[in-house]
């Protein structure tokens, strides 16, 4: 009995050991392609029409809604001690530091990790991916570079695109049920912003970018054989993202903010 | 030519092949039988390095593949595989023409075309299709357009992966019919892998016949159809009775 549990535990470590060594080789071998010829500047480009343009509705309504409940929470909040005032800075700073690159990060990463995962996969499975490799292309320069490029430069327009949208929002909410006067949201909003509060949600874009592509590529690269195998890399891909960019989100705060 | 001395594969505890030595001329057409799950897709992916062997040596005139320059050997390649492996994003002219459009053997756009239109045309297609896509064609479609790419750069070396597989008779005749002219007039070295008879006595030159991990047999087909022995006689005449045993 206790020899079963211990060896479930042993695999277990070394199953996740493997898979982080995996990851690690993964991640080293796209950067070193990153750096080195030849680069697929067609494949960029729709890489980016494909994880930042088509990303574009789905990044601001979540940004509208999120910015326009927030604004309606921090009234509620504050109202208990008569500190209405703080609405616009406080949902401004709200969404450009925390909301904004989180929620739009993990929009993303639903919509775009699982694509990339699964139409990676589907190559995997019906052997293009060997197909480049007769055809003198390397996968991980054609496939991975060019979406991993893309998403860690569209992620953070996309995430500052979201930003001014969901400040919107709570202009909406606040001029609109609140009964706050339009010129003085926006006074308030902008006086109390930083350049910083502005600047570390786009590096925190930056970084969920690069993660999102990177797990859609390396479980699409890793699916296994049939439908089932490119489903169950589609799955793991978009997990595996959300938890690496709530994680990420933590380490980049404490770093950004910890003093 | 190219020469497979002991080469070994295994994935866990399956050992797929336990020593194949096999040669093959330059500008020989070779035909690999075998039932499935004999190795012979994954001894084709060792001679192209899509797939590490465990152990043995492959060379092409007389080099280590493994030591080769990458890019300058896989030039020397084509391939055609079971499904066509034609990339969905892409048109069928881009398909055909992928390798001149990129890498060391790049050329403009409008010759990669042309390039690419008249390999259609080879292969028995009108440029009509050149702007489609893939998912637009039929089965036999996709398979001519798989091996207008995989002739689009003249390669020395063309392996076809089941190329009758999933197609009616009548097609599966005129891709045997293709490949066996394509061959001739390029003069380029083949392999071949099939379970189809028909491409066999249509295609090869000579035949290989893989069995647990191991060459079996090899000869032409007029030997082929003589030998005695009793592997290649029940894989030929697809008998269920035989050495190799047969799952019910």
């Amino acid at each position: 009995m206790i020899a079963r549990a211990l060896a479930t535990l042993g695999r277990t470590a070394l199953g996740t050991l493997a898979a982080l060594g995996r990851g690690a080789i993964f991640v080293g071998s796209a950067l070193s392609h990153l750096l080195r010829p030849p680069f697929y500047a067609r494949e960029f480009w729709l890489a980016c029409l494909q994880i930042g343009w088509m990303s574009l509705p789905v990044v601001g309504l979540t940004a509208l809604f999120t910015g326009a409940a927030l604004a309606l929470q921090i009234y509620a909040g504050s109202a208990r001690f008569s500190a209405e005032a703080v609405v616009p800075s406080i949902t401004a700073i709200g969404m450009v530091r925390e909301l904004g690159p989180v929620l739009g990060g993990l929009m993303v990463a639903a919509r775009v990790a699982s694509s990339i995962a699964a139409e990676i996969g589907t190559m995997k499975v019906t052997e293009q991916i060997d197909a480049l490799v007769t055809l003198s292309t390397h996968p991980m320069k054609y496939l991975t570079v060019p979406r991993m490029l893309a998403a860690t430069l569209c992620v953070p327009v996309l995430v500052g695109i979201g930003d001014v949208i969901g400040i919107m929002g709570g202009w909406l909410v606040g001029t609109g049920r609140l009964g706050f006067n339009s010129a003085a949201y926006m006074k308030n909003t902008w006086e109390y912003l930083e350049f910083w509060d502005v600047g570390s949600g786009l590096v925190k874009g930056a970084a969920f970018g690069f993660i999102i592509a990177l797990t859609g590529c390396y479980y699409g690269m890793n699916s296994g054989r049939g439908a089932q195998g490119v489903g169950r890399a589609t799955k793991s891909a978009v997990v595996a993202a959300s938890i690496a960019i709530l994680a990420a989100n933590y380490l980049l705060t404490e770093a950004f903010f910890a003093s | 030519m190219i020469e497979l001395r002991g080469v070994q594969k295994s994935f866990g505890s399956k050992v797929v092949l336990r020593s194949v030595d096999l040669t093959v001329p330059r500008g020989e057409s070779m035909v690999i039988i075998g039932g499935s799950g004999t190795g012979k897709s994954v001894l084709l992916k060792c001679i192209l390095g899509l797939i590490q062997p465990d152990g043995g040596l492959i060379s092409l005139d007389g080099q280590d593949v493994t030591k080769a320059p990458r890019d300058a050997f896989l030039a020397r390649f084509g391939m055609l595989f079971q499904g066509g492996a034609l990339f969905d994003s892409l048109p069928v002219w881009q398909n055909v023409a992928f390798r001149l459009l990129r890498g060391s053997l790049k050329r403009p756009i409008e010759e990669a075309r042309a390039i690419a239109i008249e390999k259609l045309r080879r292969v028995g297609m009108g440029p009509e299709v050149a702007d489609l896509f893939p998912a637009e064609l039929s089965g036999g479609m996709q398979k001519r357009v798989g091996l207008a790419r995989a002739i689009a750069a003249e390669p020395e070396i063309i392996f076809f992966d089941e190329p009758t597989t999933g197609l009616d008779p009548i097609m599966a005749g005129v891709i045997n019919d293709l490949i066996r002219e394509i061959v001739v007039e390029m003069g380029a070295t083949a392999m071949t892998i099939t379970h189809d008879m028909s491409s066999v006595r249509a295609i090869a030159d000579r035949v290989a016949m893989l069995h647990e991990g191991r060459v079996q047999w090899t000869g032409t087909i007029s030997e082929m159809d003589a030998t005695p022995d009793p592997y290649v006689q029940q894989f030929i005449h697809g008998r269920a009775e035989g050495p190799i045993a047969a799952l019910r």
